[in-house]
């Protein structure tokens, strides 16, 4: 699904991370952790063509991002579900609309019991009007889990996606997480609660990668 | 840009892809606002250009295909000088006609200057010939030197000297106001793209959560080319109607006269600056979606 072959990426500054080769395969479940500012939301940036690698390739979907044409990196972003840390809606759309918008842009219609499956799913069915300044913090990354799931992507990256929730709602996402796994769906989680990536293990195989150094290892059994 | 591109970006309206830029007050008028008065000064500027490319045919219309013979003399020499120079016409290829002013009609032609009671016949005026040319145009410097060897008190006046800087004039006047024309579509260019630039920008938080989702360039751009090129339009619309309607208060003809009277919209030409809307909108629609394309390349 996703592959990164010696992977560098470098802001002004100096490189942030470097020499990573790893393969997300398809239906498989991945944790990613490591300290604040190691560079977790940049490797997920890289998955979905937001960055792009200073040196080494990154292909998405069996093809190389920088062959890819700003069409093809639109059509593969229809395939991959984000939550954004920073949840990113449109604030003048109400929220429904915010959440069918991977539907919208792909000129695919949204089916209304859908909608309200999934919005009463997330705890959000009253609030399917509300504008999204209105929200909590809790609310908007609910939110912005249903919007990554809606469109039934093939690959599902969240960045800190319980960041905001509590104990409960973080694990009925994670078992949403879960159960879209099963369904095939290839997972990566970047996140540092570890109480999570533990929970997890107990329902699914997952893999935990941890960014140290600038690069990507396999933790190990330490978590 | 094919016609399917300008029916899927114009024409068709798309419910989410209008609303998803959020209306913006300011720049939607700013924008018709600058069309419209754009449209009211290409109103003019148009019927500057036309009216003088009247002028211009009018006065070489009027002073082409002529010229005059003008004979000064002492009293009792003027009639057989008028009769050689008659004689001399008579017989020059390119003239079609000539023939001698009574003195009627040299009073009227004084008239304006002298008031109706000229005591004609106690003044040294010359004898005028007008000369009707033919299709072929005469050779004035050979005609000319004919006349000063055989007519000595003959003057040829082929109206050159008059003709050539007022038809000049003319032409420099269409030529400027053709150059307003173009100038104010391209002061309407800049403004409609600077406008873009400014909403695209003001709205990159939207176009990244659009871009994130998996839109294409083109759903973003559509949103932006239909609603300026809309705005335009329909200012362009009133801009053009209020010139119209401003060229059609101008005094009538008969009120007025000189360069004026030409400079309304006449006959047909009140067809002309019904296209400008158009144009405006043709504008705005190729300015916006260079203009988002352009940006929307910037961003990942």
């Amino acid at each position: 699904m996703i592959a990164f072959e010696t992977v560098a990426y470098s802001y002004g500054g100096g490189e942030l991370l470097s020499d990573i080769s790893l393969r997300l395969a398809a239906g498989s479940f991945h944790f990613l952790t490591g300290p604040s500012g190691a560079g977790k939301s940049t490797f997920l940036k890289l998955c979905y063509a937001e960055l792009l690698p200073t040196a080494g390739r990154v292909s998405i979907f069996e093809r190389e991002v920088r062959s890819l044409t700003r069409d093809d990196i639109a059509r593969a972003r229809r395939r991959i579900g984000v939550v954004h840390q920073d949840c990113q809606f449109i604030d003048h759309l109400p929220l429904a609309t915010n959440v069918t918008l991977p539907l919208t842009v792909a000129g695919r219609a949204s089916r209304p019991s859908d909608l309200t499956d999934l919005l009463g799913w997330v705890g959000l069915s009253h609030l399917a009007d509300a504008l999204p300044p209105s929200l909590s913090g809790g609310e908007r990354q609910r939110a912005a889990v249903a919007r990554a799931v809606i469109v039934g992507p093939d690959v599902i990256l969240a960045d800190e996606p319980t960041g905001n929730l509590d104990w409960e709602m973080s694990q009925r996402l994670l078992s949403l997480l879960v159960e879209l796994n099963r369904m095939g769906k290839t997972v990566l989680v970047a996140t540092h609660d570890l109480n999570l990536i533990r929970l997890a293990k107990q329902q699914v195989a997952a893999r935990v990668l941890r960014i140290r150094n600038r690069r990507v290892q396999l933790a190990g059994a330490d978590l | 840009m094919s016609p399917g591109g300008l029916r899927g970006d114009l024409l068709k309206s798309d419910g989410l892809a209008d609303r998803v830029v959020p209306p913006s007050g300011a720049v939607a008028w700013l924008t018709a606002g600058t069309s419209g008065a754009m449209a009211f000064l290409a109103v003019f500027a148009l019927a500057l250009a036309l009216a003088s490319g009247r002028l211009a045919e009018r006065w070489s219309g009027a002073l082409d295909r002529s010229a005059t013979v003008r004979i000064s003399a002492p009293a009792d020499q003027l009639a057989g000088q008028t009769e050689a120079a008659l004689a001399i016409l008579a017989t020059t290829p390119g003239v079609a006609a000539a023939r001698a002013l009574v003195d009627d009609e040299q009073r009227r032609l004084l008239e304006p200057w002298f008031g109706p009671d000229l005591p004609l016949e106690s003044l040294p005026l010359p004898r005028l010939i007008e000369i009707t040319e033919d299709r072929v145009p005469f050779d004035a410097e050979g005609l000319r030197l004919r006349l000063e060897a055989e007519v000595p008190g003959a003057v040829l006046d082929d109206h050159s000297r008059w003709r050539r800087p007022l038809a000049v004039a003319a032409e420099r006047l269409r030529l400027l106001g053709v150059i307003a024309v173009l100038l104010i579509l391209a002061a309407m260019t800049a403004t409609i793209t600077l406008a873009t630039m400014a909403s695209l920008a003001a709205n990159a938080q939207v176009i990244r959560v659009l871009r994130l989702v998996g839109a294409r360039d083109a759903f973003i751009a559509r949103a932006f080319v239909r609603r300026f090129t809309l705005r335009a339009f329909g200012g362009a619309v009133a801009g053009t109607a209020a010139g119209m309607a401003a060229m059609a208060m101008l005094p009538p003809l008969a009120d007025a006269g000189g360069f004026l009277t030409g400079l309304g919209y006449q006959g047909l030409a009140w067809l002309w600056p019904l296209g400008l809307p158009l144009l405006a909108g043709m504008i705005a629609f190729a300015a916006t979606r260079a203009a988002a394309f352009a940006k929307l390349k910037e961003l990942t």
